[in-house]
């Protein structure tokens, strides 16, 4: 069987089979024919190929976009973790040498980088200064305003866990009255970037699902409108993965485009928004800005998109293409 | 090089296409399979392409039993048969070259060696001139020449043909059969389904002859033998 039977007028009576450096050659070459023809045949259809790389753009671009703002606002809270301090106020009582003396024992503890003592009169003179508020500070008869102590943790304490442990232990030390921090707004804020966070993700990977879905259907149309080609492939004996490949490369440039359309879509919203952004954050004072995907996650980003779109070619291709059989064509 | 063996093909319940079929044919062979339209030719076709799988008994070819072939398999076996129809199923988004260069691209068969096997093929069929046109600027008969070419093109030992002249003038159909006669005598085995009876009588070769899914007796049995 392996032998030709048929001998061929010229002398080249070849062997069907070559030599494996031969056929990796020319697989590959087919795959490189495949990819530049299904390419082809995307340009050649440019308002439906467009349409569907926006879909699966604007797809993209939603939960990345999302992402993104999430990165920034997790910059910010890591921003304001580091500088938080505690706040000690001490007893009335407590003189300023004793003060003096629980901050020298404050700050040997190891999770403290620094304490600084605000002594009372200082106190008063800083917010007489701040506060606009000299003349009814003058009926006092006395500062009302205790010695502080100022601690800012370790780098190792700076989680919210670090700084509540500090907290008891300032709290229970001799001569203090009241430890405040304000960690309440960090934790809320915290637990709101987790939650949407978790949100994105779902998001993410419903978006996802859907642009499968898509790429699995516009592929679906394409299996239909080759299917002769398909019927002729397998009736010559092509193997299920010769009549695949040209789908899944559809699939994978479907992906590309949609990758591409998504991060023009996000450079053009992150330009759109970073002068208002810039000007709001300017009104809180905070160093808050918009970050852009950098190179590698815009690489990420289109790798995944085009294995999604891979994905869904995929799936279109194991539901229609085993059901083309050229059984049907053979007339009664 | 193909055989039969006891085959038998159902398809419903009530409908049988074929009922213990036996026969056998030599390498380098040339049959014709006759009968009424509906009696099993198609049928007997498809389970030798592996489109169908029998009922019963066993379809043998090239030395492979078919019956119990994973379907990963099929594919190979197929492009150890070559396989023209009537309706000569050619591509129109391609040229003639294109289309008769599909079973060779399907096998992976270097760029070069098809720009050249192609070309015999084409030649062999009297169209070398044409490659570069759409089959829809052919004619019938050469549509058919061009299915016929793409049928030889990687030289398998089986060739098959369903109704191969069924729209062709007689003079057309003399040269298609020419042709066949050709490649049995370089050792192919051609089997040719048709229920043209004066294209059969012409050649005096072996002929099947079903009915209603039976294989009648030959006359002169082995008799199409060709030396």
């Amino acid at each position: 069987m392996a032998n030709d039977p048929r001998k061929p007028r010229s002398r080249g009576a070849r062997s069907a089979r070559s030599p494996w450096r031969e056929q990796a050659e020319s697989y590959l070459n087919h795959h490189r024919k495949v990819a530049v023809d299904s390419a082809r045949r995307l340009w050649q259809s440019p308002i439906a190929s467009m349409m569907t790389w926006t879909v699966m753009g604007v797809a993209l671009a939603l939960p990345v976009a999302l992402m993104l703002l999430l990165a920034s606002l997790e910059g910010v809270s890591a921003g304001w973790e580091n500088s938080a301090r505690v706040t000690a106020y001490l007893n009335d009582s407590v003189s300023i040498e004793e003060a003096q003396a629980l901050t020298t024992r404050v700050a040997d503890d190891s999770r403290v980088a620094e304490v600084e003592l605000i002594d009372r009169d200082t106190a008063l003179d800083e917010f007489r200064a701040s506060s606009g508020l000299e003349d009814a500070l003058d009926y006092l008869n006395e500062n009302p305003l205790p010695h502080t102590l100022l601690v800012t943790p370790s780098e190792n304490s700076r989680t919210a866990d670090g700084v509540e442990m500090l907290l008891t232990v300032i709290e229970g030390l001799d001569g203090v009255e009241r430890v405040q921090v304000d960690l309440g707004w960090l934790q809320r804020l915290n637990a709101m970037t987790d939650l949407l966070g978790r949100a994105v993700w779902a998001l993410a990977l419903l978006l996802a699902a859907a642009v499968v879905l898509v790429i699995g259907n516009t592929v679906r149309l394409a299996i239909e409108n080759r299917r002769d080609e398909i019927l002729v492939a397998k009736l010559v004996g092509g193997t299920d993965a010769f009549v695949r490949r040209p789908f899944l490369y559809t699939g994978a440039w479907f992906g590309l485009g949609g990758g591409i359309v998504a991060l023009i879509l996000l450079q053009l919203s992150l330009w759109w928004l970073s002068g208002p952004v810039e000007r709001l954050a300017g009104l809180y004072r905070s160093d808050f800005s918009l970050n852009g995907l950098s190179v590698d996650g815009a690489l990420a980003l289109i790798i995944a998109a085009m294995l999604l779109g891979w994905l869904g070619a995929w799936v279109a291709v194991k539901r229609h293409l085993d059901d083309i059989e050229p059984g049907e064509i053979a007339g009664g | 090089m193909i055989e039969f063996r006891q085959v038998s093909k159902r398809y419903d319940s009530d409908h049988t296409a074929l009922r213990q079929v036996n026969f056998g044919l030599e390498r380098g062979e040339l049959a014709f399979l006759t009968g009424h339209s509906g009696a099993g030719k198609s049928t007997l076709l498809k389970l030798i392409m592996v489109m169908e799988r029998p009922s019963a008994g066993e379809v043998i070819v090239g030395g492979q039993v078919l019956n119990t072939l994973p379907r990963r398999q099929v594919p190979y076996i197929r492009r150890h048969i070559g396989v023209v129809f009537q309706n000569h199923q050619l591509l129109f988004d391609r040229t003639v070259f294109d289309n008769v260069a599909m079973p060779l691209e399907v096998m992976g068969t270097p760029a070069r060696d098809i720009g050249r096997r192609v070309r015999a093929a084409l030649d062999k069929v009297g169209l070398l001139s044409k490659e570069k046109m759409n089959p829809l600027q052919l004619s019938g008969g050469e549509q058919q020449r061009v299915g016929i070419a793409r049928a030889v093109v990687n030289k398998p030992p089986v060739l098959l043909a369903d109704e191969p002249t069924g729209n062709l003038d007689p003079e057309l159909s003399a040269d298609i059969m020419r042709l066949f006669t050709e490649f049995s005598q370089v050792g192919v085995t051609v089997l040719i389904a048709t229920h043209d009876i004066a294209l059969i009588n012409d050649l005096g070769r072996r002929t099947l002859t079903l009915d209603h899914g039976r294989l009648m007796s030959e006359p002169g049995a082995g008799g199409g033998r060709h030396g």
